[in-house]
């Protein structure tokens, strides 16, 4: 506990019921303006489709309302509070200019419908994102459609698929890194593809013989992620997409991590053929307690006659329109054109950085994941002593002698006032702990992690228990996820 | 931090990457831009984007007044800044305010349980059917004609791979449901019915009806709500088995078209089969109340291939917005704020059936309404535009067989003058100028080539 006070101390924090208990009748928020026009019959319009009960819908004032969801925000930790380590989460600073121009009148109110001749604002903000993370990539092409990265996953297979259909033969399988994401997998299902696990090498890597003895005609593509999900860079990855190549397959990047690699390597160089990226990852959109997010998905030359409808084109005279005749289409994966307000704000990320801030980004994004590596090196077992890139896995293998697991240790971080690192994930690490602090991380706060890191693993050694019933400051402790699955209490119920 | 590494330049951090693989250049993106040119950026493209006009646009994205409060509140750092609540202990008010979302979502819907959202009503409709797919083991789908032809067009991408059919059912002279049609589509193999309610043309379909030809021939009812708001004065569709609701009219901004959310809401029994996230109660080790994300044994993260669906993001942040939009109006506030909608709309509908015919009066509406003309809908429109009025959507696309039609909304920011402004325009016919030719005739081509596929 020495370094606890540091980062953190106790404070009192209000309590607050569910909304439906504040509730009580005749209380209201809302005003409507008088009406304009004749008052209507609902009987006469409506007759048995008319509702006559809303429920036990609340009925609550102002104050609050915004008492109520104040409250509950106190009992969150974010990134605005300090440093977020999710490893393959990529929780940076998100920035609050981006989110004042999302609310720009013409813009937060655009109808999709709208006609293109005054919409020219959002397909200019459309075409000049779509430029950018062209050559952020590196890739030909681009389809901001998709609403999150597992959605651009399913967009990326679905045009891997219509791609080996069209030469005759649509293949039987995907091959998967056991490294991978669970999304991976479970995309490759949603198209009707079988998945095949592909193992790594001792160094966390693609094990190449392995890949050149399960590749053959029936792969349709493997899902790769690289820096792969160990935070190591997959060095071979020329040979692996010169194997997949060779036999007909597709590379398709999952741009998870495409945080280790903006301005200083592209995808599209290496040998990539398809990939998505996470707007609410690398490109700093917020999070926002699990979305929205948004995964375009950019592509290279032989993949575009297939991208969802419809397509953003110029016009002779310069304006823009969407093109919506595109027979070789996989379709629609969204109505309308994608999660727009999120382009906004990573097309405003991209401005503020500029080519050298973008390159900057990733470069620090490194160092500090680097630099946390060496200051827990010894402390925690490093079970891959393969460079790290934007992310660094430890193991639980040392404190787990002492019967403490990942779990434990990323609780009682939470009594030091971080949030934890990403547990048990990969699963080819058992008792991972994957800790990503991106590059908004100062050194100053990077050092108190690593203090709490070390206090926590002398805690281990002294006074386990304190460690595994952690944590000890937080408003509810470890709460019975067992109960919770076995009798799902899903809503509030009123009390009869 | 380079000497406390071990390294002496940056450089030497990405020597793992292939000396050919790195870029050697800057990236050709513009110069960092300062705050204030990025402000004046987007205020440009805003002034590019409609801002000023009045507009008659529904057709799934709705112009409704979103209270201040919405986004004083979501813009909280502790709320805008937090991940996915994994962490129990320190997510309680994000899960606290999902499990009021799921709560309120099925109050307002008539189901037992919903899911924390889904990315929008097109895709919550499309994994809606999946759910009723696995549910019942038939395979084959059908679809209304009213459906939203984009949620149509989603519904066909998801559907290619999972080997499911999908047949087209038409509606009637009142633009519901072709019962009889209905009835005969539906054979051994189908798993689901997916219809829209209002539907496309902001009818209110005869759910009872359809819920008992579709159960009788033993598959489900799936019902997308597009126009969140009509729950407020129109019955929601208890006969259904699964709702799957765009739940954007409730608080969250048209936006150009997203971020929306998304919902699933079901009943009780089918909650092992439904997909996306889901906040349960439980207790601490000290007995006190509290919420964690539960029945994960369904998601891609544990069951990998074998999941009942892959998303893994949902909308938590705009479910938000939906949630305080529904805490603001409340249980009384909701049916007034409904029943102005259909005050407008039965206006605005009067209005123009003064100079146009209005499609598909036999049923009830709710806050949208088609008008047929003599003139092509785009001429009018083009009219409308220098008025600075964005007129119904032209439908010629999506329907060729309802000739000259356009779909009109109004909702409670649609004032009378607005509307009375747009009917005027709509009978007045001047000579088309030569310069509007080219234009019209790319959109005949545009047509044409809709009409062929």
């Amino acid at each position: 506990m020495k370094h606890l006070t540091r980062k953190a101390s106790l404070q009192v924090n209000q309590n607050e019921g569910l909304i439906f208990e504040k509730s009580s009748p005749g209380k209201a928020a809302w005003k409507l303006p008088p009406l304009d026009v004749p008052e209507v019959d609902t009987v006469k319009l409506l007759g048995a489709s008319e509702r006559k009960d809303l429920g036990s819908m609340p009925e609550v004032s102002e104050i609050e309302i915004i008492r109520h969801f104040t409250r509950l925000s106190t009992w969150n930790y974010a990134i605005d509070l300090g440093m977020y380590p999710l490893g393959s989460c990529t929780m940076k600073y998100n920035p609050r200019v981006n989110e004042a121009v999302a609310r720009v009148e013409g813009i937060a109110n655009g109808h999709p419908y709208q006609p293109e001749i005054i919409s020219q604002g959002a397909l200019r903000i459309l075409k000049m994102l779509s430029e950018q993370l062209i050559e952020i990539t590196g890739m030909d092409a681009i389809t901001l459609q998709p609403a999150a990265g597992a959605h651009g996953e399913m967009t990326g297979l679905l045009m891997v698929r219509a791609f080996h259909q069209s030469k005759g033969n649509a293949r039987k399988k995907i091959l998967i890194p056991d490294s991978a994401h669970g999304t991976n997998p479970a995309t490759a299902a949603m198209v009707n593809y079988a998945v095949e696990n592909l193992k790594s090498d001792p160094r966390g890597m693609v094990d190449l013989a392995a890949l050149e003895a399960q590749m053959n005609e029936d792969v349709a593509a493997l899902m790769l992620t690289n820096p792969n999900t160990l935070g190591v860079f997959e060095q071979d990855i020329h040979k692996i997409a010169d194997i997949l190549h060779a036999k007909g397959g597709l590379l398709y990047m999952d741009g998870a991590n495409m945080n280790a690699l903006v301005g200083k390597v592209r995808p599209g160089d290496f040998g990539v053929d398809v990939m998505h990226l996470n707007l609410h990852k690398t490109f700093s959109t917020p999070h926002g307690g699990g979305g929205p997010g948004s995964g375009p998905v950019a592509i290279k030359k032989i993949l575009e006659p297939f991208v969802p409808t419809p397509v953003l084109v110029t016009n002779p005279d310069g304006t823009l329109a969407f093109d919506y005749n595109r027979p070789q289409s996989v379709g629609r994966v969204r109505a309308f054109y994608g999660n727009f307000g999120m382009f906004v704000r990573a097309l405003a990320y991209i401005q503020a950085n500029g080519p050298d801030g973008l390159r900057q980004t990733t470069e620090d994004a490194v160092l500090n994941a680097n630099y946390i590596r060496k200051g827990l090196e010894g402390t925690y077992d490093l079970p891959y002593s393969t460079p790290t890139m934007h992310e660094v896995v430890f193991s639980d293998k040392l404190q787990a002698k002492k019967g403490v697991r990942t779990m434990d240790i990323a609780k009682r971080l939470i009594d030091y006032g971080f949030h934890p690192y990403t547990t048990a994930f990969p699963l080819i690490v058992p008792g991972a702990l994957m800790i990503e602090p991106t590059e908004s991380e100062s050194v100053e706060e990077m050092d108190l992690f690593i203090e709490a890191m070390k206090s926590i693993a002398e805690e281990v050694e002294e006074d386990p228990q304190t460690v595994l019933d952690a944590p000890h400051s937080t408003r509810v402790s470890r709460l019975d996820e067992t109960a919770a699955a076995r009798k799902p209490v899903l809503r509030w119920k009123p009390v009869v | 931090m380079l000497k406390a590494i071990g390294l002496r330049s940056v450089d030497d951090l990405f020597a793992p990457i292939p000396a050919e693989y790195r870029l050697n250049r800057d990236l050709k993106v513009p110069r960092q831009l300062a705050e204030s040119e990025i402000v004046d950026f987007f205020r440009e493209r805003s002034r590019e984007n409609g801002e000023g006009y009045t507009s008659f646009l529904g057709a799934g994205a709705y112009a409704h007044y979103r209270p201040v409060i919405i986004d004083s509140l979501i813009s909280r750092g502790e709320f805008l800044t937090a991940y996915t609540p994994y962490q129990a202990e320190i997510s309680q008010g994000t899960l606290q305010s999902i499990f009021e979302f799921q709560s309120m979502i099925c109050e307002l819907t008539g189901m037992e349980v919903a899911n924390a959202s889904m990315y929008d009503g097109s895709t919550a409709a499309a994994e809606a059917v999946m759910m009723a797919v696995r549910l019942t083991g038939r395979r084959s789908v059908v679809v209304a004609r009213s459906l939203h032809p984009e949620y149509r067009e989603v519904l066909a991408t998801y559907a290619t791979h999972q080997g499911m059919p999908l047949t087209v059912t038409g509606f009637g002279d009142d633009g519901r449901l072709n019962l009889e049609e209905l009835e005969m589509s539906i054979t051994a193999e189908t798993g689901c019915v997916l219809i829209q309610s209002p539907n496309f043309f902001g009818t209110i379909e005869d759910v009872a009806s359809i819920a008992e030809i579709t159960h009788n021939k033993g598959a489900m009812l799936v019902v997308s709500i597009a126009e969140a708001v009509s729950l407020g004065i129109v019955e929601p569709p208890r006969e259904a088995d699964v709702i799957a609701m765009e739940a954007q009219s409730l608080g969250v901004p048209l936006g150009f078209g997203g971020p929306y959310c998304g919902v699933i809401a079901t009943r009780e029994k089918f909650v092992r089969q439904m997909p996306g996230r889901l906040v349960g109660q439980t207790v601490d080790k000290q007995g006190r109340r509290g919420f964690v994300l539960t029945l994960a044994t369904r998601e891609q993260h544990i069951r990998r291939e074998k999941a009942t669906s892959n998303i893994c993001t949902n909308q938590a942040l705009v479910a938000l917005m939906v949630n305080i939009f529904m805490t603001v109006y409340g249980k009384v506030g909701l049916r007034e704020l409904a029943k102005q909608n259909l005050a407008k709309t039965a206006y605005a509908a009067g209005e123009f059936a003064k100079h146009g015919k209005i499609l598909f009066g036999g049923a009830p509406r709710f806050n949208e309404f088609v008008v047929q003309t003599s003139e092509d809908s785009k001429a009018i429109n083009r009219r409308l535009l220098e008025h600075r009025i964005v007129g119904g959507l032209p439908l010629k696309k999506f329907y060729p067989e309802l000739g000259n039609a356009a779909l009109w909304c109004s909702t409670e920011l649609t004032t009378r003058s607005a509307i009375d402004g747009a009917v005027g325009l709509l009978h007045e016919r001047p000579a088309q100028a030569a310069k509007e030719r080219p234009a019209q005739e790319k959109e005949k081509k545009e047509e044409a080539a809709e009409v062929a596929r």
